[in-house]
């Protein structure tokens, strides 16, 4: 007989027993063993994160100073700092963030809350899920040919915040909608019954119900689009940039203005770039430090998206 | 509330299984209430009682499907016999007690697989890989659900497609298959028709040749029609426990009999 | 007999707005008006919100079109299928795709290798053997991984992984296709594992129970049962994790080189087609010159393999539609 099979068990119930009993030995030791497995995969992935980390950390840390926030990049690797990088990461993301939020928002209420029922909202539907599976560098080449030279935005703050905000617009999309389904319809028809008009039902009940979920969509969208490099490559961002863009503020006669809109930049992913390509490796050591900045930048944001996600999970209990 | 028990055990019945003092607990909560039961061979023995009483939860504490949910605690014992193993004890592996002890669920659970892989899942789980073993076991599982007419023709059909009444008999071939000691029918019957009803009724009389049965039903007349014996169970407590005719046309509990008459439930 | 005379009912008071004076009634109906005015008003802007991101595509597909119909007036299709070289801004000039196609085949090929095992042995465990407290630490960790930039994997491809992989292969040049392709693997483990744990965990959980119900063990329901189940999230999972390799950029740029060459060998160097748009990027071309256009050419062949991808990706979901 053979050991893994019951069914030829010969006539005795304690002999089939004693057979059960060794199968389930050997599957429950399989069953171990690929628990195994799923720890050890874990553990690799886990180990993977902290040699790129730590590979960072030991390369870049020593260069993180004061300077290097406040000093523009240098030929001399020693001297060169991340100034005119952060400055513009964030000015770039402000466009971003501006643009993508209320169209990203508006999408997803009206594809939730609006659309009837036809071919246009199919459309719509099917072209937000494809989009969101178009490479990052095709972005850029529609950026090159529409904002850069098509608008004239050349190579700006501008174009990138644009192009960025493309980017991110289907995962805004996609959270406002998955947020906005969470909530009851019995809350729609409370407000009606009330005699709210649906825009009322939409910006007192919908919106505000649902901004948790939309505020984590966007800070995830935010923490892709500060981590982007090829669109904004593409489009052609200069790599050595040694000056801040014009200030919004303080200038004679204007209260705010919007010159650094179209000011040439750089950005945290770029000047990482720049510094990996070169061969010393005094700057690759720069590099590690930029990216060490630019990892916790963009892991910070995730963590907080993550706590609002888990945070008001547990408090909204529909 | 004491359990009423009037049975008197044929000189020639032999047990199957035997509860004893079986308490079970969901955290704090609990929700079977010290019962004792005997579980006649070859019988089929139904469990009735209004809904939340109890009665799936005992029917699961029989092959420790409690055991994939954390937060539960069995206390108690239910004696299987030839062996008189306790089912319930910490120290039984659950996997042993499933192989021994087949369950029919209240929906019908095809695999997403074809009729033949639905079958002969229960095989492979055993290790078997002899093409021609798992063949004739197939086909007499599938016979002896009265399922085998209406499927040999489609066995690599996928399961989905066969209807409600259909679906539901070849979950009863699926747990056939592996020669179970025990089978275990969860409501089997409460989400079909009546004309598949009436024939999962009737396999269920056919079975209990071959098999010892327990079933939980809502349905009072299945009850009166299937079994042999019956409890009635009432918040997580075994009111009365004697033979289905006596059940239903003299019960000993006033409880039992407001229930039989439709007060309430 | 006497009785009261009914008032005669005037006819004002049986329309809306009764019991007030005409200028309220017309006052309210102005009102109305404005409100459905301005409800129509944003649903409008709504709407027009929703299409920007059709817009998006049309104009996408329009400039790659476009453009690479210029292209194409100069450069025959012929050639750009056939050749094998891709020097276009040489002196003798070549635009054969292919040579910057098996580039971006051989990096995929050794993402999807580290990805789709370790990312389905993931998923297995996590939604079906993991204890609770496992998952809810690794699952935002895994998230996290998903997270960092990959212009920071591409620094630790180039930076880490490389010297690494020459310590045990000394001839391993500095730029090549192996350690790029394995940490492209890494960077998708995360899209993998989590939506086909999504996918397994959707599995109804009667479907588990029937399965321990007969005496299955854990790996016996996961492989036997929920897998099978989750099939086709399973493969737009893979999908997914292809296409994601196939547009990835930084990390093949970095630690691929830029040199385009016909070769499937992994450890050799070789550009992709995004690798070449990033170079050609990094220059100064002339707007509307050849080698901007070769741009645009490379990004449609790119768009349009992602897209069969996505249809790919289609058509297994319907095929493998589950029923429950």
């Amino acid at each position: 007989m053979p050991a893994d099979s019951l069914t030829v068990a010969d006539g005795s119930p304690d002999a089939h027993l004693q057979a059960v009993r060794h199968l389930i030995a050997r599957h429950k030791t399989l069953d171990w063993l690929f628990g195994l497995l799923g720890v050890a995969a874990l553990m690799f992935a886990m180990l993977v994160f902290a040699m790129l980390f730590g590979q960072m950390l030991v390369n870049g840390f020593p260069h993180l100073s004061w300077d290097f926030f406040t000093s523009f990049p240098s030929r001399r690797a020693a001297s060169a700092g991340i100034l005119s990088a952060w400055v513009g990461t964030i000015l770039v993301m402000l466009v971003t963030a501006v643009v993508a939020v209320p169209l990203g928002v508006g999408a997803g209420i009206y594809l939730e809350e609006y659309a009837p029922k036809n071919l246009l909202t199919d459309i719509i539907e099917i072209n937000v899920t494809n989009l969101a599976g178009v490479p990052s560098i095709i972005y850029g080449l529609l950026a090159l040919a529409l904002f850069v030279y098509q608008f004239g935005l050349g190579q700006s703050i501008a174009a990138a915040g644009l192009t960025l905000a493309l980017l991110i617009l289907p995962v805004v999309i996609v959270a406002t909608r998955e947020a906005i389904r969470t909530i009851p319809q019995q809350i729609r028809e409370g407000a009606y019954a009330c005699g709210a008009t649906k825009w009322q039902v939409v910006a007192h009940h919908i919106v505000p119900y649902s901004l948790p979920g939309i505020m984590t969509g966007v800070i995830i969208g935010l923490a892709r689009a500060i981590g982007e490099t090829a669109p904004i490559i593409t489009i052609g961002a200069l790599t050595f940039i040694a000056f801040l863009p014009p200030s919004p503020f303080g200038n004679p006669g204007h209260l705010i203005s919007f010159d650094w809109l179209t000011a040439p930049f750089t950005v945290m992913p770029i000047q990482m770039f720049n510094w990996i390509s070169r061969p010393e490796a005094a700057f690759q050591a720069n590099a590690a430090a930029a990216g060490l900045v630019l990892v916790v930048m963009t892991l910070s944001m995730n963590a907080i998206a993550i706590w609002i996600r888990y945070h008001f999970r547990k408090r909204i209990k529909w | 509330m004491s359990t009423v028990t009037t049975l008197t055990p044929k000189p020639q019945a032999e047990l199957k299984a035997q509860v004893n003092a079986l308490n079970f607990y969901y955290g704090d909560f609990q929700a079977l209430k010290n019962i004792d039961f005997p579980v006649e061979r070859n019988q089929v023995t139904a469990l009735i009682g209004p809904s939340g009483c109890g009665k799936s939860t005992f029917l699961r504490c029989f092959n420790r499907m409690h055991d994939l949910y954390p937060n539960m605690r069995y206390e108690g014992e239910i004696l299987l016999y030839p062996d008189a193993v306790n089912i319930v004890s910490p120290q039984v592996d659950p996997i042993e007690v499933r192989m021994r002890i087949a369950m029919v669920f209240q929906k019908p659970n095809p695999f997403p697989k074809s009729i033949y892989e639905n079958v002969a899942y229960g095989l492979r789980v055993r290790g078997e890989r002899k093409k021609d073993v798992i063949d004739e076991k197939v086909e007499e599982a599938l016979r002896d659900a009265a399922l085998w007419d209406e499927a040999k023709d489609r066995l690599n059909d996928l399961a989905f497609n066969l209807s409600g009444g259909q679906q539901q008999r070849l979950c009863i071939a699926r747990a056939l298959a592996t020669d179970p000691e025990i089978l275990l029918f969860d409501e089997p019957t409460s989400a079909l028709d009546p004309i598949a009803t009436a024939r999962i009724e009737e396999l269920v009389s056919e079975l209990k040749e071959r098999v010892t049965i327990l079933i939980v039903t809502h349905n009072m007349q299945q009850a009166a029609r299937v079994s042999a014996y019956t409890a009635f169970m009432y918040i997580g407590q075994l009111i009365e426990f004697d033979d289905t005719k006596k059940i239903f046309t003299n019960p000993s509990s006033k409880l039992t009999e407001e229930y039989i008459t439709g007060r309430f439930g | 007999m006497s009785s009261i005379p009914l008032k005669p009912l005037s006819p004002p008071l049986l329309e809306a707005g009764a019991g007030q004076p005409p200028a309220a009634a017309s006052m309210r109906r102005s009102m109305n008006l404005r409100r459905r005015l301005t409800e129509r008003g944003i649903e409008g802007l709504l709407l027009l919100a929703a299409l920007v991101s059709v817009f998006t595509t049309l104009a996408i597909v329009a400039i790659l079109v476009w453009e690479s119909i210029l292209f194409f007036r100069t450069v025959p299709l012929i050639d750009f299928l056939t050749d094998t070289q891709w020097t276009p801004l040489f002196d003798d000039a070549h635009f054969g795709i292919i040579a910057l196609l098996s580039g971006t085949l051989t990096t995929t090929v050794v993402a999807l290798l580290v990805a789709i095992p370790l990312g389905t042995i993931l998923a297995i465990y996590l939604s079906e053997f993991a204890p609770f407290r496992v998952r809810e630490v690794a699952k935002p960790f895994l998230e996290m991984l998903g997270g960092v930039p990959t212009i920071v994997y591409g620094y630790f491809a180039l930076l880490f992984v490389t010297p690494l992989l020459q310590r045990f292969y000394p001839d391993l040049p500095g730029f090549n296709m192996l350690s790029a392709g394995l940490v492209m693997g890494i960077m998708i483990v995360p899209y993998v594992s989590s939506l086909s744990e999504d996918a397994m965990r959707a599995v109804p959980m009667n479907m588990r129970e029937a399965s321990y119900a007969m005496g299955a063990t854990r790996l016996q329901t996961a492989l036997f049962v929920v897998t099978p189940a989750a099939l086709s999230g399973l493969a737009s999972s893979y999908i997914l994790g292809i296409s994601r390799a196939v547009g990835e950029t930084m990390v093949v740029a970095i630690a691929a080189g830029m040199q385009p060459s016909f070769t499937f060998n992994p450890t050799e160097p070789a550009a992709t087609i995004t690798a070449y748009i990033v170079q050609v990027a990094l220059g100064d071309l002339p707007h509307g010159s050849i080698g901007y256009q070769t741009i645009f050419a490379a990004g449609l062949t790119l768009l349009l393999i992602t897209l069969l991808f996505n249809i790919i990706g289609h058509i297994l979901r319907k095929r493998f539609r589950e029923a429950y």
